[in-house]
This record gives structure tokens, C-alpha cells and sequence, in this order.
């Protein structure tokens, strides 16, 4: 779809490097590759940094995979910040609320569709969810967690809508909650949890097990509400560049 | 051993394409796919490292896991700022500018 889009740029020079440029640019980053291979192959690895501390606080995390308990525990500063740079590129992208816009999900009924791909989505889409589900709960245990569920759940999303009848509008009050969500739990965990600890983010090891549940089911729903609304927006916009919302 | 040496190397092979794909290419989209990777190929050498005999340091992993949804994000960004580009272009094409 985007490979069709054409660019000022691109007419004036089409052809870009010449083709003894192109071996050129080639030859040297062959030697600078082979360069890294030496240098990964001839040092040695170092030493096992802190798995060995993640495995021997492990129990106080209230979660049994490590992975998980370093998402979501020891460093989860970094997953905050990381729904928080997530919905500020949502943001960034998004058409800005409009209390009147067309409601979260609208179906088109008329829009003709394969029965064959009508009946595919009906298993397809409840399908999705379940794993989502699965893969959310599944994440204390072993690998799996809320990035991963809301990945498959918002492909769900990205299935309904290539098919064509469904359509997502992101202006509602309600679809921008659903962005939301997800860091307005964490901050509120974060900021109650460092009034009872005294340490932000740092969870009452008795509680750490259902914090991070609830922080994960809330982050799953806005990450994929705000993976769904990146595809959506760019989407729609490829499609009838005209009709869209005035950022 | 020999894993993370094959998973290494794949890594650095794969920072090599997508450094030649960033420089050669004209097309602001494949440019942008160069980008993403050369991150896969960061992501695979990092993952490779985390690897020390029998233990796995989950740091790296979860790292590398932020790292991608934060890829994610920037890929959508840099789309949406070309089909911009894209729409100013033809915008622009009737103005004389």
C-alpha cells in the first residue's frame, strides 16, 4: 500500500546511487560487518549480570516468570514509560475529541463480504480474544504478558477492519478512555504504592501478585486499543486522504 | 554456545543490510523498513547476549521486549509522517511552490 505513495524526492532522483557507488557503499559495510564478527567472536561474554539477582528475589515479585517479574516489578519504570511514549505517539497521530463522532466501532451491514471471509472472522475474532486472554494470564507463569495479548488482540481488530464492514473512530469519549486506561492505572499504582512503601512503584510484596494482574489487564486493553488506533488512523488515511480529521 | 554465535552473527548480518537499505534506497519507505532492521538486528545480537551457559539473564529479555513496542510506535509515527509528506507533495503539485 505505501510502496505506491509517490514522493517529490523520489521523481527528482529515482535511480539514488550510481552503480559503482552501490558496490562501494556494499564493500565497506561487508568489512565493517565482518569487523563486529570478529570483535563479538574474539571477546569473551560477560559475566551473568543480574540473573542471578532477578532469580533469588524472584519470590518477592509475586510472579513466577522473571521476565514478567522485571516488566512489571524490577524495572517497571520502564514499562510506564514505555505505555506512556505509546499513547503520546497515539496521540500524536489521532484526529483530536470530538464528543460527537461516530461511536467506538460502527458496522456497515450493507458493504458486501465474502461469506467465506464473514464466517472466518466469526471463529477468527472470539478466537483472538481467547488467546489474548490466555496469553494475559499466562504471563505469570511463562512467556506471555500483556504486550503479547494486546498484539493478538488488537490483529483482531486489524482483521475486522481490512475485511471492510467494521470501522473503528477513535473521537469518542469512551474509545479515549480506552487509550487511557492502561497508564492511568499504573500511575495510580504507582503513586499509592509510594505512599505506602515510600518508594514509588516499589508494590507491598504481600500485594505484588494482583498489582500486576491488574495493572496488565488495564495496560493490555490500552495497548491494544493504541496499536489498533495507529493501524486504523494510517489506514484510513491512505485510503481517502481527503476525509481526515484535522490533527 | 554455538546458538548464540548463529543468533549473533544472523544479528550483525542483518545491521548490515538494513545500514546498506538506509543509504542506498531513495524511497522514504524503504527507508524506513531499513530502519527496522537494522533494530531486529540490535534486538537479536542483545537477546543472543543474555544467554550465559544454563542461565538466562531476563533483563535483556525484557528490554528487548519494551524495545520492540517502542519500535512499533516510532514505525507508526515515521508512516504517518511521510503519508503526510506524501499528501503536502500532492497538495503542493497545483501551488507553484
Amino acid at each position: 500500500m505505501f510502496l505506491r505513495l509517490e514522493f517529490s524526492e523520489g521523481k527528482h532522483s529515482r535511480s539514488g546511487l550510481s552503480l559503482a557507488s552501490r558496490w562501494l557503499l556494499g564493500g565497506v559495510i561487508s568489512l565493517l560487518s565482518l569487523a563486529l564478527m570478529l570483535a563479538v567472536i574474539s571477546t569473551d561474554k560477560a559475566t551473568p549480570g543480574l540473573a542471578e539477582w532477578v532469580s533469588t528475589h524472584l519470590d518477592r515479585s509475586g510472579v513466577e516468570n522473571p521476565v514478567t517479574a522485571v516488566l512489571l516489578n524490577f524495572r517497571s519504570y520502564d514499562t510506564l514509560l514505555e505505555i506512556a511514549v505509546l499513547l503520546i505517539v497515539a496521540l500524536a497521530i489521532l484526529p483530536g475529541p470530538n464528543a460527537d463522532a461516530a461511536p467506538w466501532l460502527s458496522v456497515d451491514e450493507r458493504k458486501p463480504v465474502s461469506p467465506l471471509l464473514a464466517g472466518l472472522l466469526c471463529w477468527l475474532v472470539p478466537m483472538a480474544l481467547l488467546v489474548g486472554g490466555y496469553l494475559l494470564w499466562t504471563g505469570a507463569y511463562s512467556p506471555g504478558g500483556a504486550f503479547q495479548a494486546a498484539a493478538v488482540i488488537a490483529g483482531a481488530g486489524v482483521a475486522l477492519t481490512v475485511a471492510g464492514r467494521h470501522r473503528f473512530c477513535w473521537q469518542s469519549s469512551a474509545a479515549r478512555l480506552s487509550l487511557m486506561v492502561g497508564l492511568l492505572m499504573f500511575m495510580l499504582v504507582a503513586a499509592v504504592s509510594g505512599l505506602i512503601t515510600g518508594t514509588t512503584l516499589q508494590y507491598p510484596v504481600a500485594h505484588a501478585g494482583w498489582l500486576i494482574l491488574l495493572i496488565e489487564t488495564l495496560a493490555t486493553v490500552s495497548i491494544a486499543a493504541i496499536l489498533l488506533a495507529l493501524f486504523t488512523q494510517l489506514h484510513d488515511m491512505a485510503a481517502a486522504p481527503d476525509k481526515e480529521g484535522a490533527p | 554456545m554455538t546458538q548464540d554465535l548463529i543468533y549473533t552473527l544472523s544479528g550483525i548480518v542483518l545491521f548490515g543490510i538494513g545500514v546498506f537499505g538506509v543509504i542506498a534506497s531513495v524511497h522514504i519507505i524503504r527507508k524506513l523498513i531499513a530502519t527496522n532492521i537494522i533494530g531486529i538486528g540490535v534486538f537479536m545480537v542483545f537477546l543472543a547476549s543474555a544467554r550465559h551457559g544454563e542461565i538466562t539473564d531476563p533483563v535483556p529479555h525484557a528490554m528487548v521486549l519494551t524495545g520492540i513496542v517502542v519500535a512499533v510506535a516510532g514505525t507508526a509515527l515515521c508512516l504517518w509522517l511521510a503519508l503526510k509528506i506524501h499528501l503536502s507533495d500532492k497538495r503542493g503539485q497545483g501551488v507553484s511552490s
